[in-house]
């Protein structure tokens, strides 16, 4: 098993390229990542927007927020 | 690296930018530590997050996406020519040499230098929009300017081959426009749509100055985004290359460093002018602000991105007297913005980055009239009309037009700015809350500890 394609580095480092594992996949761990990133921005927005309305459930009333501004 | 001549020049070469990289990442912790301190306590951990965030994202988009489009996109396309495949395919997110590659040793640091510059972009916009926006839609306009915006106009500006400089004659050496002017510009076209924070504008219109929380805090933002701006001016210089490397006039053996149109230039008038530049600005900001901090240390900012676009040329004073005069104006534009049409810049971002910016291109096009624009044949020197238009394709059309246009797109949808209830309450509000709660707990649990129940 070798990932890399150097299995000994009795070589000419002038004729040597790339040395990263799993050469060749790259498409496939782009795919991934683009997927990883969209899913990401879809995700923390529901997150950020769930949070906003809780805290208008608990902290929206006049009460809190003449507080909040107060100890500003 | 075909001699030791050869090896001296990649590994230097290499490390060049990679100090860069690491000098330039001052720039975000200046940027975050001054929004964070003119932001009011009731938002601090959300505007630093929302800044932070930032860093990752137009990081991997960067990589996706950012960095092919630089080296496809250079003759516009189908203005000078068409997509540079070759070039773009050998950086795209799935070539061999975008890794760990014993063939190539520039190409990882030369992106990290772009990749910093993008941050700085985004990071200009995120000052302007704080208290008020959410943080999901300031990420996806972040990609917006950072990964596409920004590094289209340097494929067309801000490349040895750019249509922008072969047929305007366009330069813009230490990237007035390419940075300053496209996300001023871009940041004033997000301000427009997302409007200003509640209670900026006195019911009949007259603007109230919203303090920042830490005036100290602030200050010393601008001082460390001071320190970090010696690795952007350094990262925009090709360091060290032949006249054969170059392969256009320059005749004799006479190595030399360059601008990112491979014209020559020195470490040394770059240092010069940084330091004249800032301190024209320092001084014009001091003095058109009466002796404003804010305005005083933003006057250095203002005074070094006006004199960019000519940094790698002009004599000291001019960088100087450059510097005043683009403080001068961004000064009085912001307040006259300001007035006449409402725009809550919470940091004047778009005045001391975007005004500043498009005088300095302007200018930059008058002082440095009939210079070669680059070492190769066919290209227009540069001149005031080829300048005028470059800092109106920065600021306004690659700038304001899509800063505009996704922020209209993300208020259709609701995703633009924090609901009335929360911006009042402030952003961190709840959380404070239960974090505070949270301590209380644990300090009574001690306290019954102490007292053996």
């Amino acid at each position: 098993m070798n990932t890399t394609g150097i299995s000994s580095w009795a070589v000419d480092l002038a004729d040597v390229g790339a040395i990263y594992p799993f050469q060749g996949l790259e498409l496939i761990l782009l795919i991934i990542a683009l997927i990883f990133w969209i899913w990401w921005h879809i995700v923390t927005f529901r997150m950020e927007f769930d949070r906003q309305d809780e805290k208008i459930r608990k902290y929206g009333n006049s009460e809190h927020i003449t507080q909040a501004i107060e100890n500003d | 690296m075909g001699n030791n001549l050869d090896a001296l020049t990649t590994i230097f070469t290499e490390f060049y930018y990679w100090l860069t990289v690491a000098l330039m990442f001052l720039i975000h912790v200046g940027f975050c530590m001054y929004e964070v301190g003119a932001s009011r306590r009731r938002n601090h951990m959300h505007t630093l997050l929302k800044n932070s965030m930032l860093i990752p994202l137009v990081t991997i988009t960067f990589f996706f996406f950012g960095w092919w489009i630089y080296w496809a996109f250079p003759n516009g396309p189908f203005i000078t020519g068409g997509i540079e495949w070759e070039a773009a395919n050998a950086n795209s997110p799935v070539s061999d040499i975008m890794g760990t590659n014993l063939s190539d040793r520039i190409t990882g640091v030369f992106w990290a230098a772009f990749l910093l510059f993008s941050w700085t972009a985004a990071s200009i916009v995120s000052g302007s929009v704080i208290e008020r926006i959410n943080s999901g839609a300031f990420w996806i306009l972040a990609v917006l300017i950072g990964s596409g915006a920004w590094i289209i106009d340097a494929a067309w500006g801000w490349h040895y081959q750019g249509w922008m400089v072969q047929l305007l004659g366009y330069h813009d050496a230490y990237a007035s426009g390419v940075i300053h002017a496209v996300a001023g510009g871009f940041a004033l076209g997000v301000l427009v749509v997302l409007g200003p924070r509640l209670g900026k504008f006195a019911a009949d219109g007259k603007p109230r100055d919203i303090l920042p929380h830490n005036p100290w805090l602030v200050c010393i933002g601008l001082f460390l985004i001071y320190t970090g701006f010696w690795g952007f001016y350094v990262a925009c210089n090709v360091p060290l290359i032949s006249p054969e490397g170059i392969g256009g006039n320059i005749t004799g053996e006479t190595w030399t460093a360059t601008t990112i149109y491979l014209t020559p230039t020195t470490l040394g008038a770059i240092t010069f002018n940084f330091l004249m530049s800032l301190s024209g600005g320092m001084m014009m900001g001091y003095f058109v602000s009466r002796g404003n901090a804010f305005w005083t240390y933003s006057g250095g900012l203002a005074g070094i991105i006006t004199a960019s676009a000519g940094n790698d040329l002009y004599h000291p004073i001019q960088a100087m007297i450059i510097g005043g005069v683009g403080t001068y104006l961004a000064y009085k534009l912001h307040y006259w913005v300001e007035n006449k049409f409402k725009i809550d810049d919470a940091v004047g971002a778009v005045a001391v980055h975007g005004y500043a910016g498009f005088i300095g291109l302007v200018i930059c096009g008058f002082v440095l009239w009939g210079h070669p624009s680059s070492p190769y044949e066919g290209y227009a020197a540069i001149n005031p009309l080829g300048n005028f238009i470059g800092a109106i394709i920065m600021f306004g059309v690659l700038g304001f037009l899509p800063g505009y246009i996704a922020s209209k797109i993300l208020h259709a949808f609701g995703l633009l700015r924090i609901p009335k209830e929360v911006e009042l309450m402030g952003l961190d509000f709840g959380t404070a809350l239960e974090e505070e709660a949270a301590a209380r707990e644990v300090r009574e649990a001690e306290i019954a500890m102490v007292n053996g129940k």
